[in-house]
C-alpha cells in the first residue's frame, strides 16, 4: 500500500500499531481501578483488532472492502457496547457510589 | 338298561348339592325334597333289582386314568350281592329320611341334617355300586366321614363330639390295615377290579401266604367298619348321634359295609383257611361278647348298638365259616328289624324324653303301633318262628350245625339265647310294668315318624322267606347273592332249627319271668356272680384297656413329644432366631458405619471442597483479567514455540 507521506508502509507496521495499541489496552485493563477508565482500555484493544482486520484485508485481498465493512461493523457495535457498559456503570455507580472495581465485589465468595 | 345304575347314586348327589346349596332357611322344603330324592332312588333301584334278577348283572366301565401299565378302572357293578345291598340301602335310607321328617323337627339344624343323609346315601351306594377296589375304598372313607358327621350331630354336647372323634379314629385304624392290603392286593396283581383280582386269585395267580396276609389286612377294614371286637367299642358311644343316624348308619347300612366287605371279597377270602378261621373266631367272640354287656345296659340305645354288634358278629363268624349265603342274607334282614328297634327307640326317646329304661315303664298304654312294631322287631331278632330274623339266624346256625362245627353252634345259640333274653328285658322294662314318670306324658309319634315302623315292621316279618329253605331255588336270595361265587351248600336240617327256636323262647320266657311277671327277683344274677356282673357293666374292661394300654401312652408320647418339640425344636428355631438378631445388628453397624459413612463422607468432601474452592472467587475483576490474559499468554507462548521448533 502507497501512502501519500512517502513512507513504504508494510503490513509489519500496522501490525506492530495495532500489537501496540493491545498491549496497552491491556495494561489499562489490568491496572486500571476506575470502571470508565477500564472501559476505555477495552474500546483500545477493540481498535487495535480494527486495525488488524482493515490492515489484512488491504494486504491480502485489496480489491475487497469486505475487512473496512467488518470493521463498519463493530465500530456500530462497538458504540452500543459503550453505551450498555456506562448504563451499567451509571447503575454500579448508583447502588454502591463509587466507581472503584475495588468497591464492587458483590460477587465475592 | 345298564344307564340306570349310575343314575341311583347320582340322584342323591344332586340332591347332596342341591339341598347344600339351598341352605338353612328352607329346612321344610329340603327335608321333604330330600325325601323325595331317596323316594325316587328307591323305586329305581326296585327296578334295578328286577332288571338283576331277570337279565343278570348290570356294569359299566371307564378307564379313569392310564400311565405306562398303571390303568385304573372306574365303574359301576350291580350283581346279585350288590342289588340286594341296594335294596337295603334305598328302602331304609328312605324310610329313615321319612322318619327324620318328624323326628329331627325343631332341630336348630334341620336343613342340615338331610343334607348330611344325602351325602351318606350317595356314599353308600357308591360303596355297594363299585366294581373295585379303589372305588369302594374312597366311598368306604366317605361314609365314615358322614358318620363322624352325624354322630357329632349336635356338636355342643361334649359327649357327642368326643363319640364322633372316637368313632373316626377307631374306625381309622381298621382302615389303614385295609389300606395296606389294599396296596398289596394291587401290587401282586397289578388290579382292584373285582373280577380281575378274583379271577387272577381262582387261577392261583397269588400266593396263599400273600392272600391270607391280604385277606386278614381288608378283615382289619371290616373289624373297624362293622364294629368287631376288639375295634367295637366305638359303636356304643356312636349312639350320641341322632336316633335316625343310629338307624341308618349304625344298623343298617354302613356297620354292613364291613360284613359286604367280606361278603363282596368272599372268593379271595375262601382261598385262605387261615383267615376264614379268624373271621369266624372275630365274629363269634364279638356275637357273644356284646350280646353279654348288652344285658346290664340301662341305655335303651346302648342295649341296641350292643345287640347290633352282637348281630354284626353273627354275620362276620357266618361268613367265617363258609355260609356267605346265610351271612348276607342275615345282614338284609338284620337291616330291616334293627332299623325297625332303633326308629321304634328313637320313638320312645321322642316320647318319654329320656334314654334310660329304668325311668321308662308302661309306655305300651300310650303308644301303641311304636309298641307293637317294636315287638315284631324284636321278635324277629329273637329268631321267633316264622318272622325274617327267624329265617336268616337259623341258616347261619344251621350250616355251622350240618358243617359240624358244635362249638360254633353251641355259642351262637348261646348268643341267641342271650339276644331273646335282653330284648325282651326292654320290651317289659320300657313298654310294660309300672307307669313310670316319664311316661306319663308320653304320647304316640306323628303319622311321618310310625308309617316309616309299619312298612319296616312288614319288611321284618316278610323279608325272611326270600331266603326261606322251601323257596324254590330259583328265586331263592342264595341262588341271587352268590353269582359267581363259589358257595358250599348244606340240607336244610331240623335239629338247629328247634335248638335255636328253644333258645330263642327260653330267653323271652327268663325275661318275661324276670322282668314281665317279676317272679325271678331282677338281681339274682348281680346276687350270684357279682365280679362278673361287675365285668360286664364295664363292658369287659375293653373301653379302659383301650385308655390304658393305647390312649394313656399316647398320650404321654404325645407329651413327651411336645416336651421335646418345645425344648429343641423350638430351642433351634429360637437360636437361629437370636443368630439371625445378632448377625443383622452387626450388619446394621457396618451398615451405619462403613455404608453410610462412605456416603456421608462423600458429601461431605464435596461441602469441603466447595468451601475451599469458593474462595478462588474472590470478586477482583482484574484479578480475573489478569488470570485470563496470563492464561492467554501462555497459550501464545506455547504456540509461537511451538512453530519454531
Amino acid at each position: 500500500m502507497q501512502l501519500q507521506v512517502g513512507i513504504d508502509l508494510k503490513l509489519i507496521h500496522f501490525l506492530i500499531v495495532s500489537g501496540v495499541l493491545f498491549c496497552i489496552g491491556i495494561y489499562g485493563v489490568l491496572s486500571r481501578r476506575h470502571l470508565v477508565q477500564i472501559l476505555m482500555s477495552v474500546e483500545l484493544i477493540l481498535n487495535s483488532v480494527l486495525i488488524n482486520l482493515i490492515a489484512f484485508s488491504s494486504f491480502i485481498t485489496p480489491d475487497d472492502i469486505t475487512g473496512q465493512m467488518f470493521a463498519v461493523f463493530v465500530i456500530v457495535v462497538a458504540a452500543a457496547e459503550v453505551g450498555v457498559g456506562l448504563a451499567i456503570i451509571l447503575s454500579v455507580y448508583r447502588q454502591k457510589k463509587s466507581v472503584d472495581i475495588d468497591n464492587i465485589n458483590i460477587l465475592k465468595w | 338298561m345298564t344307564q340306570l345304575i349310575w343314575i341311583i347314586p347320582l340322584l342323591p348327589v344332586i340332591g347332596f348339592v342341591i339341598t347344600l346349596l339351598l341352605g338353612g332357611k328352607n329346612g321344610r322344603f329340603i327335608s321333604r325334597f330330600a325325601t323325595v330324592v331317596m323316594g325316587v332312588c328307591m323305586l329305581l333301584s326296585f327296578y334295578a333289582v328286577y332288571l338283576v334278577f331277570t337279565r343278570g348283572e348290570l356294569s359299566i366301565e371307564k378307564v379313569w386314568y392310564v400311565t405306562g401299565n398303571f390303568k385304573i378302572t372306574m365303574g359301576l357293578l350291580a350283581d346279585g350281592l350288590s342289588a340286594m345291598m341296594l335294596l337295603v340301602v334305598t328302602v331304609v335310607s328312605f324310610l329313615v329320611h321319612l322318619y327324620s321328617i318328624g323326628y329331627m323337627q325343631g332341630d336348630s339344624r334341620y336343613w342340615l341334617f338331610f343334607v348330611e343323609l344325602q351325602l351318606f346315601s350317595a356314599s353308600m351306594l357308591g360303596l355297594v355300586l363299585a366294581h373295585n377296589y379303589l372305588q369302594m375304598f374312597i366311598c368306604w372313607e366317605l361314609v365314615g366321614l358322614c358318620s363322624y358327621l352325624l354322630i357329632g350331630f349336635w356338636y355342643e354336647k361334649k359327649t357327642a363330639s368326643d363319640a364322633a372323634k372316637k368313632a373316626f379314629l377307631v374306625t381309622g385304624v381298621g382302615d389303614v390295615a385295609m389300606l395296606i392290603g389294599l396296596l398289596i392286593l394291587f401290587t401282586v396283581t397289578g388290579t382292584l377290579t373285582y373280577t380281575s383280582v378274583f379271577g387272577i386269585a381262582e387261577a392261583g395267580g397269588i400266593s396263599h401266604n400273600v392272600i391270607t396276609a391280604i385277606t386278614v389286612l381288608l378283615f382289619c377294614g371290616a373289624i373297624g367298619k362293622s364294629a368287631q371286637f376288639p375295634l367295637h367299642v366305638w359303636l356304643p358311644d356312636a349312639m350320641e348321634g341322632p336316633t335316625p343316624v343310629s338307624a341308618l348308619i349304625h344298623a343298617a347300612t354302613m356297620v354292613a359295609a364291613g360284613v359286604y366287605l367280606v361278603g363282596r371279597s368272599f372268593p379271595l377270602f375262601s382261598h385262605s383257611e387261615q383267615t376264614l378261621m379268624v373271621v369266624a373266631i372275630i365274629g363269634i367272640v364279638t356275637a357273644v361278647l356284646a350280646a353279654s354287656i348288652a344285658i346290664v345296659q340301662t341305655d335303651i340305645k346302648r342295649v341296641l348298638a350292643y345287640s347290633t354288634i352282637s348281630q354284626l358278629g353273627y354275620m362276620i363268624f357266618a361268613l367265617g365259616i363258609g355260609a356267605f349265603v346265610a351271612g348276607m342274607f342275615h345282614l338284609m334282614t338284620h337291616a330291616f328289624f334293627k332299623a325297625l328297634l332303633f326308629l321304634g327307640s328313637g320313638s320312645v326317646i321322642h316320647a318319654a324324653h329320656t334314654q334310660d329304661i329304668r325311668e321308662m315303664g308302661g309306655l305300651a298304654s300310650k303308644m301303641k303301633t311304636t309298641t307293637w312294631t317294636f315287638i315284631v322287631g324284636a321278635l324277629s331278632l329273637s329268631g321267633f318262628p316264622l318272622l325274617a330274623g327267624f329265617w336268616s339266624k337259623d341258616e347261619i346256625l344251621g350250616f355251622a350245625f350240618s358243617t359240624g362245627r358244635y362249638v360254633i353252634f353251641a355259642v351262637g345259640a348261646f348268643t341267641a339265647f342271650l339276644t331273646a333274653f335282653y330284648m325282651f328285658r326292654l320290651i317289659f322294662v320300657v313298654f310294660f310294668g309300672k307307669m313310670s314318670k316319664a311316661s306319663e306324658h308320653a304320647h304316640e309319634s306323628p303319622k311321618v315318624m310310625t308309617i316309616p315302623l309299619i312298612i319296616l315292621a312288614v319288611l321284618a316279618i316278610i323279608a325272611g322267606y326270600w331266603g326261606a329253605p322251601f323257596l324254590a331255588e330259583k328265586y331263592h336270595i342264595g341262588e341271587f347273592i352268590s353269582g359267581h361265587t363259589h358257595v358250599e351248600h348244606v340240607e336244610f336240617d331240623f335239629i338247629p332249627m328247634i335248638i335255636s327256636v328253644i333258645v330263642g323262647l327260653l330267653g323271652i320266657l327268663l325275661a318275661y319271668l324276670m322282668y314281665g311277671r317279676k317272679v325271678i327277683p331282677t338281681d339274682w344274677f348281680y346276687r350270684f356272680v357279682k365280679s362278673y356282673y361287675k365285668v360286664l357293666v364295664n363292658k369287659y374292661y375293653i373301653d379302659e384297656l383301650g385308655s390304658r394300654a393305647i390312649v394313656r401312652p399316647a398320650i404321654r408320647f404325645a407329651n413327651g413329644v411336645n416336651t421335646f418339640d418345645k425344648r429343641i425344636i423350638d430351642g433351634l428355631v429360637n437360636l437361629f432366631g437370636k443368630v439371625t438378631v445378632s448377625v443383622s445388628k452387626a450388619v446394621h453397624l457396618f451398615d451405619l458405619g462403613v455404608v453410610d459413612g462412605i456416603v456421608n463422607w462423600t458429601g461431605k468432601e464435596t461441602f469441603n471442597s466447595g468451601e475451599r474452592l469458593r474462595l478462588l472467587q474472590t470478586g477482583n475483576i482484574s484479578g480475573y483479567a489478569i488470570v485470563m490474559f496470563a492464561v492467554l499468554a501462555v497459550y501464545i507462548i506455547y504456540l509461537i514455540i511451538r512453530t519454531m521448533f
